[in-house]
């Protein structure tokens, strides 16, 4: 009854809301007093930029780096653009191999991410309500701490002279193995990469595993099903839209890294960033740099288009 | 029971693998010897060192004028954008809020360097950091007023209207006050944010200026002494100090970060 009285009131002030949004002139006037701002800030220094980078990656690099300068009154305006950047790409095998090898890098961390994050999650969900709370705030709390320093965290626990390097190489000589290194190698990479990302992994997870009806488990088990019957065909199916938001929240900024292989990895560790960061930075061919940007862009694109189908699919029957 | 067993240690485990890294760093700031690599002895030398730093100071002087302005601007538009959003449902404004805060950093930061040296010739330095800090904080702290707008009931908006409050009025009295925690909220996340950030920072800042996640960057490309240690234990202390603020203003802004 209340609720009823409630929808109907609420749908009338929806009304109301409505023609005071649309209809007089002041409305439409105060949209454009709040939105606007935001909206020419952004528009500036964000799709603006996003447009320049595309229309860099189709143009020559410049005689001392940058761009080549191209005249806005050159009614030949054409004859500044080329695809030679794009041909360079995919002409030579390293570039599609660095691509890969970072998209190899970047399912693995959301791999090794879920994993550690999973039982976490679950248990966080299955606390009484009080303790919920400390046990996520524990989870938060190092990934507030500076990017860098997590990174250089691991600097000092993978160093050579670190308790982990002895216990490691002592093993490895006790079986008659070559000692290794484990700082600048692509495992410190994979460590750090887990490192940074796993709160993207285990927040989603927990937001998606709190929710379950706790009447559906009891469900499953009267009617039979043994405790992995209970995870493996109740649970785990459920928590789907939760796997796939995480796993790209920690996908996505893997694929883009530059910081953590440029510190912790060796040589041979570029990954996309590296490679980005270079022809800005280093070679200063800003076109190639934008093509590689661009690259990226679409890679990032596809990835989260085909995560939020998959959320979204599971979602609806879950 | 013994599932939950198998839980508790799984997840022990995990949050060993969080906290012990940034112990070792904490403790090492305090150990008497310049290897990071076993335990010698008591001292604050590391801390003597890091305060009679003239550059790691003037960095960090650097990063507070710049999170300061950065995270005041930001909050402004931010907030404007998370009302405008929620009010208005403008589909454009959140994309253009929401996309630099999903895409990888590295992106933004090369599309800024290209757009400021290219287009507004604007030498790098300390304003192109502002306005690089202020374009991926305003997508943070529009999403945590949003959050608190979403809670609210619509209705008391249109009591203050048909009791004769004019728009701004109606801002000025209901609306700001209920979204003021999400306000606070949002800018210390921005001020944390800019504090912090290395990647976008890093393609802005130029040759000139130099802010401490970037100070902190050249000392362990090139030579590693725990002076990084004592910076970085002082750099979680303020980061832990900023959280439990926001965390008395807004509880729920801690779930909103992500």
């Amino acid at each position: 009854m209340r609720s009823s009285w409630a929808g109907a009131t609420m749908r009338g002030c929806f009304c109301v809301t409505e023609s005071l949004r649309k209809s007089t002139p002041a409305a439409r006037l105060n949209r454009y007093l709040v939105g606007g701002p935001p909206f020419l800030f952004l528009l500036l220094f964000f799709v603006v930029p996003g447009f320049i980078m595309v229309l860099a990656s189709f143009r020559y690099p410049g005689e001392f780096g940058g761009l080549a300068p191209l005249s806005a009154a050159d009614p030949n305006i054409l004859q500044g653009l080329t695809l030679e950047t794009y041909r360079f790409f995919f002409s030579d095998p390293i570039y599609s191999q660095v691509f890969v090898k970072s998209i190899f890098m970047a399912l693995a961390t959301t791999l090794i991410c879920l994993t550690m994050a999973y039982p976490l999650a679950l248990l966080i969900a299955r606390s009484p309500k009080k303790s919920r709370d400390l046990m996520v705030l524990l989870v938060i709390l190092p990934f507030a701490s500076n990017f860098l320093i997590r990174v250089y965290a691991w600097m000092i626990v993978l160093g050579p002279q670190s308790a982990l390097s002895q216990l490691v190489n002592g093993l490895l000589q006790g079986l008659g193995m070559e000692p290794v290194r484990l700082l600048f190698s692509p495992f410190a990479v994979l460590v750090a990469m887990v490192y940074v990302h796993l709160p993207f992994m285990v927040l989603p997870l927990y937001t998606n595993l709190e929710k379950h009806d706790p009447a559906l488990l009891d469900a499953a088990q009267d009617l039979g099903a043994s405790a992995w019957q209970r995870f493996w065909r109740v649970t785990f199916p459920l928590s789907l839209p939760g796997i796939f938001s995480g796993s790209a929240l920690v996908f996505i900024p893997v694929l883009g890294m530059f910081a953590v292989p440029d510190i912790l990895g060796g040589t041979g560790d570029m990954l996309i960033g590296n490679l980005i960061k270079e022809q800005f930075l280093g070679t200063r061919d800003w076109p190639f740099g934008s093509t590689l940007s661009i690259m990226l862009t679409i890679a990032v694109l596809l990835i989260a288009w085909f995560a939020a189908k998959l959320a979204g699919r599971r979602g609806s029957y879950a | 029971m013994r599932r939950g067993m198998g839980l508790w240690a799984a997840a022990l485990a995990v949050y060993a693998f969080l906290y012990v890294p940034l112990a070792i760093v904490v403790a090492y700031s305090f150990n008497d010897s310049r290897l990071n690599a076993e335990w010698v002895g008591f001292t604050w030398h590391w801390y003597d060192v890091l305060l009679h730093d003239e550059a790691m100071l003037a960095a960090a002087g650097n990063s507070l004028l710049i999170a300061l302005i950065s995270s005041l601007v930001a909050t402004v538009l931010g907030t404007m954008a998370g009302i405008a959003i929620h009010r208005y449902n403008l589909k454009s404004l959140t994309f253009m809020v929401l996309t630099p805060v999903a895409m990888p950093e590295i992106l933004l930061g090369v599309s800024l360097l290209l757009f400021f040296i290219q287009v507004l010739n604007l030498t790098l330095g300390m304003l192109s950091i502002v306005l690089a800090h202020i374009t991926f904080s305003i997508g943070f702290v529009a999403v945590i007023v949003r959050a608190r707008l979403a809670g609210m009931d619509e209705s008391i908006f249109e009591a203050a209207r048909d009791l004769g409050a004019s728009p701004w009025e109606t801002f000025r009295y209901i609306t700001f006050p209920l979204i003021l925690p999400g306000v606070v909220a949002g800018w210390l996340m921005a001020f944390t944010l800019s504090i912090d950030d290395f990647v976008i920072t890093f393609f802005t800042a130029g040759v000139g200026v130099s802010t401490l996640p970037l100070h902190i960057y050249s000392m362990i490309k090139i030579a590693v002494t725990p002076e990084v240690n004592a910076v970085s234990t002082l750099l979680m202390l303020l980061t832990l100090t900023m959280i439990v603020l926001a965390a008395r203003f807004a509880p729920d802004a801690l779930k909103g970060k992500v």
